[in-house]
């Protein structure tokens, strides 16, 4: 499987170079975000949810994009569908250039925010728009995890 | 720009710099050349320049181009909304000129992208967070590259209306004629649709060839009255009107439908603003970071349905002669493309109102619409432009 999870995939031969290999970037939680990854380092995927007006919400904001009220955290579903996606096969950057090729996509959840996810758990020619796909967590430091996807067969 | 215009916004000179490659100038020297010939154009010096706009890669961009030219003026913009930034900084030299906050307001563009960055800007990082705090996170996790994000709006439009790699390849294939005939094209052989579906795939579904050059270069534009350019040195372009509008900053993930650019909404109220309809418009030139960037500018700015810009950019749709000449000198995709191409489209534009297109001049030209497009498919500006006010 070349989609990245948690553990850094083996650097490939053509350019790579004698550092080891780097760990995924891990997000620094701020005063929106900290429950969103906190969540997902306990293996759940949390969503904003408006109670006056009913709108669901990601990424986290201070405020209900709908009617600018303020917003809880509900737990999500984890299921959702790709909107659109792409294989990455060129990416100077590290880690990445040493997942080539990988899937970008991104996935509407069932409750309704989209959000940028890998899809992992598949070979990159599989991903399909529209493919149905279930959340998959990963640690990836003391204060983040991370929401992957994955088939939902 | 108010119903009631007294004073008229013009054009008075325009100028590209050397390009492609300038290992000898740097950045600002860059701005200085493309300055000069701007100002030689129309007729005039840096003494008769009391405005400066331009806008880079760091704070205080615009200062600092002052600082070099050795300029002091009483109007400075530095609004920088990425690729589409030049017309935006065109529409407020426009506004400015036309309250009366400055007279002569010199606008420029410099980069050396190629020589000092190589060809990494658009598979370089995490999708562009690395320059910059807070939300960018979101999408900054998952290794996606900038030309992840424009592939990324390209499948979805693949899927929702059959557009085919065929179709985005035309684009490319058009430019490439057009930029045939650019004695400073960056690019020059001749291309065809098969050459580009069969350049290896940067993210899927764009190949190398649907995406732009990466350059070195600049261009610059004088901005004044129609009634300072009455005796100057060219026939004065009017800035009939313009836009601009933003759906989201780095997160595609925050774009609600990534088949719509934010042309559709900043493009309908330029060409109001103008006093124009798409049908009027003659030679466009559109910012072509990549063949996708201009399916959905075309969409997008009106001049077919939604859905159907495949079909108008196929079959030399964008060519001379075709549904709408474009990119006239050759485009991003094979003239030059320093990173914020805005500057090259208005210069483009003017020069293809004034009749000096050279061998891509389309004929008795009249209205041009030079539209930016910046960031992750963040940012649109539109300007209009004209040999006269309608």
């Amino acid at each position: 499987m070349t989609a990245p999870g948690a553990e850094p995939a083996a650097r490939p031969g053509p350019g790579a170079d004698e550092r080891p290999p780097k760990p995924r970037p891990a997000p620094v939680p701020d005063a929106d975000s900290a429950p969103y990854w906190s969540a997902a380092l306990e293996g759940r995927l949390v969503v904003q949810h408006c109670p006056a007006c009913g709108a669901y919400q990601l990424y986290p904001r201070d405020r209900c994009l709908a009617c600018r009220g303020p917003v809880d955290w509900v737990e999500a579903s984890g299921r959702g569908t790709v909107y659109s996606f792409t294989v990455i096969r060129q990416n100077y950057a590290r880690p990445f250039r040493d997942w080539i090729p990988y899937v970008v996509a991104l996935v509407d959840l069932a409750e309704g925010p989209r959000l940028m996810t890998n899809v992992v758990g598949c070979e990159p020619d599989d991903v399909h728009i529209g493919m149905a796909v279930r959340a998959t967590f990963a640690a990836v430091s003391e204060q983040a995890g991370i929401a992957l996807f994955e088939p939902d067969r | 720009m108010s119903a009631a215009r007294p004073r008229r916004a013009v054009i008075a000179g325009v100028a590209t710099s050397d390009y492609p490659l300038l290992p000898h100038l740097s950045e600002h020297a860059v701005h200085g050349q493309a300055a000069d010939r701007a100002l030689a154009d129309a007729g005039l010096t840096f003494a008769d320049v009391d405005g400066l706009a331009t806008t880079g890669f760091f704070p205080m961009y615009a200062t600092g181009v002052a600082e070099y030219l050795g300029l002091h003026p009483l109007y400075l913009d530095e609004t920088n909304i990425g690729g589409a930034s030049f017309e935006v900084l065109v529409e407020h030299a426009a506004h400015a000129v036309e309250a009366g906050a400055a007279e002569v307001v010199l606008v420029t563009y410099g980069s050396v992208q190629l020589s000092q960055m190589g060809r990494r800007l658009g598979t370089g990082g995490g999708g562009g967070a690395g320059f910059a705090p807070g939300p960018a996170i979101y999408d900054a996790l998952w290794g996606n590259t900038l030309v992840g994000c424009y592939a990324l709006a390209a499948r979805r439009h693949m899927h929702q209306f059959a557009t085919t790699a065929e179709q985005l390849a035309a684009v490319a294939v058009t430019m490439r004629q057009h930029a045939a005939t650019n004695p400073q094209a960056q690019e020059r052989e001749p291309l065809t649709v098969a050459d580009v579906v069969s350049s290896r795939l940067v993210a899927d579904p764009l190949h190398k060839l649907d995406c732009c050059v990466i350059s070195d270069g600049g261009a610059a534009c004088v901005v004044t009255t129609a009634e300072r350019a009455a005796d100057l040195a060219k026939p004065p372009v009017y800035v009939l009107g313009a836009a601009h509008a933003t759906t989201h900053h780095l997160n595609v993930s925050a774009s609600a439908d990534l088949t719509v650019s934010p042309a559709a909404q900043c493009g309908p109220v330029a060409f109001a603003r103008a006093g124009i309809t798409p049908a009027d418009v003659d030679v466009a030139q559109l910012y072509d970071s990549f063949t996708i960037t201009v399916v959905l500018t075309v969409e997008d700015l009106g001049f077919c349905a939604k859905g159907e810009g495949g079909a108008f950019v196929e079959d030399g749709g964008l060519g001379l002669g075709g549904r709408l000449p474009t990119n006239t000198d050759g485009g991003g995709l094979s003239a030059c493309h320093p990173g914020m191409r805005g500057m090259f489209l208005i210069v483009e534009a003017v020069r293809q109102l004034r009749g000096e297109g050279g061998a891509t001049q389309v004929p008795d030209a009249r209205i041009a619409v030079a539209h930016g497009t910046g960031g992750m498919l963040s940012t649109g500006a539109t300007v209009v432009l004209g040999r006269e006010i309608p």
